[in-house]
């Protein structure tokens, strides 16, 4: 059978090209892979390579055309063992169809929220069990070490997490319980030690890599984003990438812009990773267990003031959080304020302060910024009709932005006011002490902006 | 069985580092005329698949980057034959060749450069990233170098279990000037982790070549400041990547840390489909095809050697033919993903 020979498109957008010239004749016999013709764009010129072998029977479109439309049948070679003077008779027949369906229509969505929602559930009830009051930093060591306990492909990487037992102190122990196989000093590369660890996820292991700052982690940004959260999709489901990487996230104190900024909105945004942010030590410990047997890639963002302070929790070695789920930290009905990581101290306090003067306010402990606990804020609202969203990150594309948005689209009918944002200022935080001050939100903003949505 | 008359050829330059002495590579007497047979037909399917790839992407049925491996089939193939099947093989986003050598179907590769469901990722990953649990092919990445961190993770990985299998992690002259890959070079030789660094220099990191883009062009010299040892070797000659792959594996299998092989070689077409490769000239393009290339160099050297002839290999030729028509009627066949795809393999459990 003989074989038609088709114009071929050299990029994406080529529609048609010149026939610039022709290296065979007919008669000519074409094997696999030699340079046929040359045809010309308006960005280049190029060789066209057979792919089938045969004896060109037949050049159908003269050197020179110009205008030559992608697919059109440019010359018949006779297959091997057929005569070049019957192949010489075909009529060329162009493909079918253009392979590519035209767009479809977009499947059905989920939520209108972007990030996928978390799974109704009741409030978290309270733990009624013992406690134990401890710090947030030992609170994420024993989760690590009750999880390392159970599952011998856990192990701890990071700058500094092992002799030094982490440059906060985080990880007091590991290396004496879990030995230096397990627990692993890095060299100074956070873009190769987060390869590394995506790769050592890749191939089976659970990976826990410690940022000794999130600010740190930018250098890394490819190798979370591309590598770690997007694999899984890419590969069809095949690749799988069980990954913490943790480590303090924003300011701490006094050590300006480079080392103090939240990453919270950066992370939230991407689909393919959970984005976690605790603030009290059970957070940290359910959490971070959570986080831990996920099988997914998880960011989970810390704080350095908070390293120090101390909550109970639950002494329960089986205690562990839900992911995707917020909590209600104090129960209101007069203005909703959602806060997450060091911030929902600070609207704990701004609730007491709104007592004294009479406003009934709701804290609600985010914990859990991608999946989104959507639900959990709408029904609060649906009681309150105001919200004032909190973080320390800076306010354009932040967290509070999402949330504005979703109370447009789930609540809008039940709100009394519009959103208030709480953030940092949009500026680089700087030294100063005083200043420092000023750019991160304070209680007293807090109050400021549940007045302004109380009208009071 | 007969024994083929060859003798490999290692071509390594001087090295001022402290690489090991260059051996030989094998006798005359290690290469069976099966092996030598099998490297013809693995490298004669890659290089009509590529072919067919390029004619499909000229055809609109394959869309974005295409980036082909034609004229660089030795240095898989010939490194593949060094390994076993429960090593890991990563690389950057030339990957079909690799893909084709560790044992995938040419029907689910050909099925993802068309963006069916039929592919290796149901048609949401496209050329650069494909991936096979099965064949411990770990893709396929579409940034250039990311994937050899990643490579030196999957050696970490086999290390902390105890196993004895090693990563051969490829990557371009292009990404050799990457920071990652240092960083990476230095923790591999630092926890003597088996990774074995194939470097496939094919003379130019899209269209710069490697004298515009390396201060130092040794690049097997380039592991010399973590002490890893480095060897140059003829990347079109099928058994010259053997005899220096073996080597190489021996050395990550016995636990003596990473080894890098720098391949010389060349692809004939430009990096990607809508490359104009004005950066070199058509005579050097022919120096290679004429002169240098892997498939016709192996076809002679079974011809001469009297373990094959024209038939046979003619035969052969006709096999691998059919199988490429089989992957391209299957990817113009196989449906396109379903919309509800969109919304699968984004995490686990949600």
């Amino acid at each position: 059978m003989s074989i038609s020979v088709l114009m071929p498109a050299l990029s994406p957008t080529m529609t048609e090209g010149k026939l610039a010239k022709w290296h065979v004749k007919v008669g000519d016999a074409v094997k696999s892979g030699q340079v046929i013709c040359e045809i010309e764009t308006d960005k280049a010129t190029m060789e066209v390579e057979a792919v089938d072998e045969g004896t060109v029977a037949q050049l159908l479109v003269a050197e020179g055309t110009e205008g030559v439309a992608v697919n059109t049948p440019i010359c018949i070679l006779a297959a091997e063992g057929e005569s070049v003077s019957d192949a010489a008779r075909t009529t060329p027949v162009a493909p079918v169809a253009a392979a590519r369906s035209e767009a479809q229509p977009p499947a059905s969505a989920p939520a209108p929220s972007p990030a996928p929602a978390a799974s109704a559930s009741a409030a978290e009830p309270e733990w009624t069990g013992k406690t134990t009051h401890i710090t947030v930093r030992e609170a994420l060591r024993d989760a690590m070490a009750e999880e390392m306990r159970k599952d011998g492909n856990i192990f701890l990487m990071g700058e500094e997490v092992a002799q030094y037992h982490g440059a906060y102190k985080v990880s007091q122990g590991l290396l004496e319980e879990f030995g230096e196989k397990r627990v692993i000093d890095t060299p100074i590369t956070e873009h190769g030690f987060t390869g590394l660890g995506v790769g050592a996820a890749f191939g089976g292991l659970k990976p826990i890599v410690e940022f000794m700052t999130f600010n740190f982690a930018m250098q890394a940004m490819d190798q979370i984003i591309n590598s770690a959260a997007k694999t899984h999709y890419m590969s069809g489901g095949q690749m799988t990438c069980p990954i913490v990487f943790r480590g303090p996230n924003g300011a701490a104190s006094r050590v300006a812009a480079q080392h103090s900024q939240c990453y919270a909105s950066w992370y939230a945004h991407v689909p393919g990773l959970r984005v976690l942010a605790p603030w009290s030590a059970a957070d940290a410990k359910g959490l971070l267990k959570a986080a831990i047997r996920d099988p997914n890639p998880v960011i989970f963002l810390e704080n350095e003031i908070l390293y120090g302070q101390s909550f109970d929790v639950p002494e329960d070695p089986d205690f562990i959080l839900p992911i995707g789920k917020a909590k209600i930290e104090r129960a209101g009905k007069d203005v909703t304020i959602v806060a997450f990581s060091i911030m929902v101290g600070k609207a704990l306090q701004a609730a007491e302060e709104l007592a004294k003067q009479g406003i009934d306010a709701e804290v609600i402990n985010l914990r859990s910024l991608r999946p989104f606990d959507t639900e959990t804020i709408v029904n609060s609202v649906k009681k309150t009709n105001r919200l004032v969203s909190v973080e320390e990150g800076w306010p354009f594309a932040g967290i509070g932005s999402e949330l504005s948005a979703l109370m447009m689209e789930h609540a809008f009918d039940w709100l009394d006011a519009p959103v208030k944002r709480v953030a940092g200022l949009d500026v680089p935080l700087p030294y100063a002490a005083n200043l420092e001050k000023l750019a991160l939100p304070q209680s007293s903003n807090i109050v400021e902006a549940a007045h302004a949505v109380c009208n009071r | 069985m007969a024994k083929p008359a060859v003798k490999p050829k290692v071509e390594s330059l001087p090295a001022k580092s402290k690489s090991p002495p260059k051996s030989s590579g094998p006798g005359d007497n290690s290469v069976s005329a099966e092996e030598l047979k099998s490297y013809y037909r693995s490298m004669l399917l890659i290089r009509r698949f590529e072919e067919r790839a390029g004619q499909l992407y000229g055809m609109g049925l394959i869309g974005g980057f295409c980036h082909l491996y034609i004229g660089q089939e030795a240095v898989v193939v010939g490194m593949q034959s060094t390994i076993s099947e429960k090593d890991a093989v990563i690389t950057s986003y030339r990957d079909h060749g690799h893909m084709l050598a560790c044992g995938m179907a040419p029907k689910g590769v050909m099925a993802e450069l068309t963006g069916r469901s039929g592919g290796y990722s149901k048609g949401k990953g496209g050329s650069m990233h494909m991936f096979s649990r099965d064949k411990n092919f770990y893709g396929g990445h579409g940034i250039v170098g990311a994937q050899v961190p990643i490579g030196t993770g999957l050696a970490f990985a086999h290390k902390y279990s105890g196993g004895k299998n090693v990563s051969l992690t490829y990557f371009g002259d292009g990404s050799a000037n990457q920071g990652q890959v240092y960083e990476a070079m230095n923790m591999a030789a630092l926890w003597k982790l088996p990774v074995i660094y194939v470097i496939e220099n094919n003379r130019y990191g899209m269209g710069t070549s490697v004298e515009r883009a390396s201060a130092t062009t040794e690049l097997y010299r380039h592991g010399e400041a973590f002490g890893i040892p480095g060897e140059r070797v003829d990347g079109m000659d099928v058994l010259a990547v053997r005899a220096a792959g073996e080597r190489a594996v021996d050395h990550a299998r016995s636990g003596a840390g990473p080894y890098i092989l720098e391949m010389q070689t060349y692809r004939y077409r430009g990096h990607s489909m809508s490359d104009p490769a004005k950066y070199r000239t058509k005579e050097e393009v022919d120096k290679y095809r004429n002169e240098r290339d892997p498939i016709d160099h192996l076809r002679k050297r079974l011809i001469d050697a009297g373990l094959a002839d024209e038939a046979a290999l003619k035969a052969v030729d006709a096999d691998i033919r059919k199988v490429v028509n089989d992957a391209a009627e299957f990817a113009q066949h196989s449906p396109e993903p379903d919309p509800s795809e969109l919304w699968t393999d984004i995490l686990i459990g949600a």
